[in-house]
This record gives C-alpha cells, sequence and structure tokens, in this order.
C-alpha cells in the first residue's frame, strides 16, 4: 500500500513553439500535500492543468492510484480528481444559485440523495444552509471560496488540486480557508497538490515542497527544511530570503 | 517639496434602497513629506479615504469632511478645474493591475510621454526624451527599447514600472499606491516597493501605500493606520507593530502563516461587535 497517489514523470508541456514545462517528475504519496512554488510562468499552474486534465497536449507519463493518464479523461476520473482555482468570482456560474452549482456534480456522476448531500456539503465548510439559494454575487469572497471547494468536494474526490486557493482573499479569509483545507484533508484523507507564490501558505499546508523556475523543478524539499534554510538551489534561497525578510521587518 | 494633507473626520456614504450607508466613518489624517500605510480588509474604506483627496470617487458616492485640504486648496469646494491642478500634477497615483490601467493601444512612451506633456510645455521630441529618461529612472535596461513597447508586451513588473514612470513624469508632491502589487509576483513585489521607497525618499515626497499586507506595509512606512469598517481602529509608528494593542491588528498579525514559526493551526479573527463603534 505504498503505491503514490499522484505520479508525474518527464512531463513536458509546449505552447506553439516554447515548451513550458520542461520535463518535470515529482510522486505524491496518498493522503499528503505537495505544494509547487515560483514565478508567474514558471510552469507551476501547467503542471496543475496537465494533472487535472484542463490541457491535453503534454507528454510524459502520469498516473492516478497507479491508473496511467491519456490526454483525455472520463468521468470516472473527475469523480476521483477535483480542482479548486484562485478566483471564486471566476470560477462560479454567476446565474447560477449555489444549490444548483452543488448538484450539478452529483447529476453527472448519478448520485442520489442530492439534497441531503448539500446540507452535509454546506455544512462541512462551515457555510450556514440559508447560502443554498443564493447566487454568487450574495456571497462574500471568502463565503465563495468555500462553495468552490463544497463543489469540488462533493462527489466524493481523493485528490484536491489547488491553483493558488487564498491568493485572492484577505488573510483574515485566508486563515479561515486554510484551517478549513487541514481540517478536511484530516477527515477525509485527502491528496492535496498545491500551487502558491507565498512560501509561509505552502509551509503551512504541505510536506513537501517543488520550486519552480523557467518550467523546470529545480529543487524537491521538506517544508521543515525549507523553513530552516537547509536549501541547496540559489533560486529557493531566493523566494526564501524574500520571503522571511518581509516578516522578520517589524519584530 | 511636499504638500501637506489634512483630512479631518472624512465620511462617505452610498445610497441604498434603506437609506445612505455610510462606508468611511469619520477618518481623520495628516500628511508631510512621509510615508503613510493604510491598512485593512477589503472593504474596510482604505482606498475610498485615499481617493477621496483626490477626488476621485464613484458618481454615487457622497462625501462629508470637517476639513480636507491638499495644502492651500480645499478640496470639497473645488471644481473639477482645480482638482485637475492636483491630480497627476501634484498627486499621483498607481493602481493595482497595469494590465487594466495602461492604455492597450499605445507604446509605454507614448503614454509616459502624453503624461509629461500633460503638465510641461515641450515638443513631442522632448517628451519622448523625458519618457525614455524617466523609464531609466525606473531602473527599466535598455528604456528606449521598452518605450517602444505596448502594454501586452509588457510583463506584470515592467508594466508597473512604465505606470510608476508616468506617475512621475509631472513632478508630484504625493504619490498614492494602492495596493501596487498585489497582481505582482513576491520577487517582482519587493524590486517595486524598493523603487517606489527610493523614489518618494529622494525626492522627497509624501506616500500613501495601500494594502492588506499589514507586515509589508509596516516594512515600508514610517506610519501605519489600521481600518476597520470605515474608522482607524489603530494608528501606530510602523517600527512598534509588534507592539500594537488593538484586537483587531493583533489579530491580523496572528492569524498569517509564517515560514519561520510554524503555527500548528491559525487562530482566526473573532470579530467583535465593539470594533464597528
Amino acid at each position: 500500500m505504498t503505491e503514490p497517489m499522484i505520479e508525474v514523470e518527464d512531463l513536458r508541456v509546449r505552447f506553439g513553439t516554447s515548451e513550458v514545462v520542461k520535463g518535470v517528475s515529482f510522486a505524491v504519496p496518498r493522503g499528503a500535500s505537495f505544494g509547487m512554488v515560483g514565478e508567474s510562468g514558471s510552469g507551476k499552474s501547467t503542471i496543475l492543468r496537465a494533472l487535472a486534465g484542463l490541457n491535453p497536449n503534454w507528454s510524459g507519463r502520469l498516473r492516478l492510484a497507479g491508473m496511467a493518464l491519456g490526454p483525455r479523461r472520463d468521468r470516472a476520473f473527475f469523480r476521483r480528481c477535483q480542482m479548486v482555482f484562485q478566483d471564486p468570482y471566476g470560477s462560479l456560474h454567476p446565474r447560477q444559485t449555489i444549490d444548483r452549482q452543488l448538484s450539478e456534480p452529483l447529476l453527472i456522476h448519478g448520485i442520489d440523495g442530492i439534497d441531503a448531500r448539500i446540507l452535509r456539503a454546506l455544512a462541512e465548510v462551515g457555510l450556514p444552509d440559508v447560502v443554498r439559494f443564493r447566487y454568487p454575487h450574495q456571497l462574500s469572497g471568502g463565503q465563495r471560496q468555500r462553495v468552490a471547494i463544497a463543489r469540488a468536494l462533493i462527489a466524493g474526490p481523493e485528490v484536491l488540486l489547488l491553483d493558488e486557493p487564498t491568493s485572492a482573499l484577505d488573510v483574515s479569509v485566508q486563515a479561515e480557508v486554510l484551517n478549513l483545507l487541514a481540517d478536511l484533508q484530516q477527515s477525509r484523507g485527502l491528496t492535496y497538490v498545491m500551487v502558491t507564490h507565498n512560501l509561509a501558505v505552502v509551509s503551512h499546508l504541505c510536506e513537501t515542497v517543488g520550486v519552480m523556475q523557467g518550467g523546470e523543478m529545480v529543487e524537491r524539499l521538506s517544508a521543515a527544511d525549507l523553513r530552516a534554510g537547509r536549501t541547496r538551489h540559489p533560486h529557493t534561497a531566493e523566494l526564501r530570503a524574500l520571503s522571511t525578510e518581509l516578516e522578520e521587518a517589524p519584530a | 517639496m511636499s504638500a501637506r494633507v489634512e483630512m479631518r473626520g472624512l465620511r462617505v456614504s452610498f445610497p441604498s434602497p434603506r437609506g445612505p450607508v455610510e462606508v468611511v466613518r469619520g477618518v481623520s489624517l495628516d500628511l508631510g513629506a512621509e510615508k503613510l500605510g493604510i491598512v485593512g480588509e477589503s472593504g474596510s474604506g482604505k482606498s475610498l479615504t485615499a481617493r477621496a483627496i483626490l477626488k476621485l470617487l464613484p458618481a454615487a458616492a457622497h462625501i462629508r469632511a470637517e476639513r480636507l485640504r491638499f495644502d492651500d486648496i480645499d478640496v470639497l469646494t473645488a471644481g473639477e478645474r482645480q482638482m485637475r491642478a492636483i491630480r497627476g500634477r501634484r498627486a499621483g497615483l498607481i493602481l493595482q493591475d497595469p494590465k487594466y490601467a495602461l492604455n492597450p493601444v499605445m507604446t509605454a512612451g507614448a503614454q509616459i510621454a502624453e503624461a509629461w506633456r500633460a503638465h510641461h510645455r515641450g515638443r513631442r521630441r522632448q517628451a519622448m526624451e523625458a519618457a525614455v529618461e524617466l523609464l531609466a529612472q525606473v531602473r527599466i535596461r535598455d528604456p528606449a527599447r521598452v518605450a517602444g513597447l505596448y502594454p501586452h508586451e509588457l510583463s506584470g513588473g515592467m508594466g508597473q514600472r512604465v505606470m510608476i514612470a508616468m506617475m512621475l513624469a509631472p513632478d508630484p508632491e504625493l504619490l498614492i499606491a494602492d495596493e501596487p502589487t498585489s497582481a505582482l509576483d513576491a520577487t517582482v513585489q519587493a524590486e517595486i516597493l524598493r523603487l517606489i521607497d527610493d523614489l518618494v525618499s529622494r525626492r522627497g515626497m509624501g506616500l500613501i501605500l495601500i494594502s492588506h499586507d499589514l507586515p509589508l506595509v509596516s516594512h515600508f512606512c514610517d506610519r501605519v493606520m489600521v481600518m476597520y469598517a470605515g474608522r482607524v481602529v489603530e494608528e501606530l509608528r510602523a517600527a512598534d507593530l509588534a507592539a500594537a494593542r488593538h484586537p483587531y491588528t493583533r489579530g491580523l498579525l496572528d492569524c498569517m502563516p509564517s515560514l519561520l514559526h510554524p503555527k500548528p493551526r491559525l487562530p482566526v479573527l473573532a470579530r467583535d461587535a465593539a470594533w464597528n463603534e
């Protein structure tokens, strides 16, 4: 039972003539969280999108729980693997009620007991029942991100792909969402792959961190090593220095 | 050369079906040649407070104050014409996202030259030379080439430098930066803030830096104002941030994950209705 939940081997993605992911490999054990950090354009989100099946133009090998993934994914894949996007304003349908948006994955996968499941999903992400018949514009940014998480989780996936899940939120709301993600991982044994540019956030949620630069994963290290400054690649050290400089400033 | 901003009891309200809603509720501030940070969550009124100085508020906004002066000009009674003499010329505004704030169909150089010519007498050639010189000042390598590029050909950090160069063109006395780096990468963010910091100090300008990131603001400012629900709940010297007393300020500091001091669980902000009073 030591088979990794996610395996990425020599993943390459190109847009037109330029290769933006240049042979990246990593594996994430079941129930673990793996974070990818880097600047914009470093290829971190592109890896996530290839994993999610949103971009079929890649080469290499991707495996989910030992099963090879093709460029196009079937319904069973989306039942096991879901994604949460950065901007809850953009990822929810503006003219559908929360109720409708949460029932859609259940209808697609032919899961019954929709009523009870929606109420349970809302409770799980800490939203009151009344939210169910509201529209996205009637909710705050934090509430919307909770809805997006509830929608990703409602069909009971094992893997959650998180693309900058808190960077559009206020720091106070960010804390609530990070706590929620930690709780959900514990109670459901989820596997996370998260992309972010914030080192404090990634080391809070993930045990292992991959540092991306120019389409390559230049270093993989544990969050503990990152905190302690045991870095091997200069780019990791540079990112860490920027992050610690601000933290130490006021003290 | 810096103008004094004097604000007493600023109130901004918007009409709603249930009567006016006050979103800035009695804010006072004084500013000279110093760097002031305004920190708060979305909806705390921090942007409206700073923009009221330039009278750049949505048309529906209703603004009242006991006193609101920019140097010798009474902003409350000033007409559009008088305000235009402040906006750009004496006070520049840097916005969050250069993608939206720059004109997509003009080259970077032409936009900076336009800003320069709006406030200086001079020929087109001279304006273009000034634009290239300003691009060099915001530390763009090869400024002559970048002057000929369109906004979509610029990266986020370059775009923000172009914005800053444009704001510096008329030599303002005050710079208002509204979340200038929230759309940028951490590496670029630090560079842009250091650049603003350096230019402001060198030219002796005043700076208002608006952000939701408390540690970041206190790193670059002399003084920090913390806003909550339209009011200033705490004002302190940036160096004394660790000694902040208001529970909201403390909550904002505590709820941030930290790279150096891991917390098993993030404390969440327990909001107190009394903070609204």
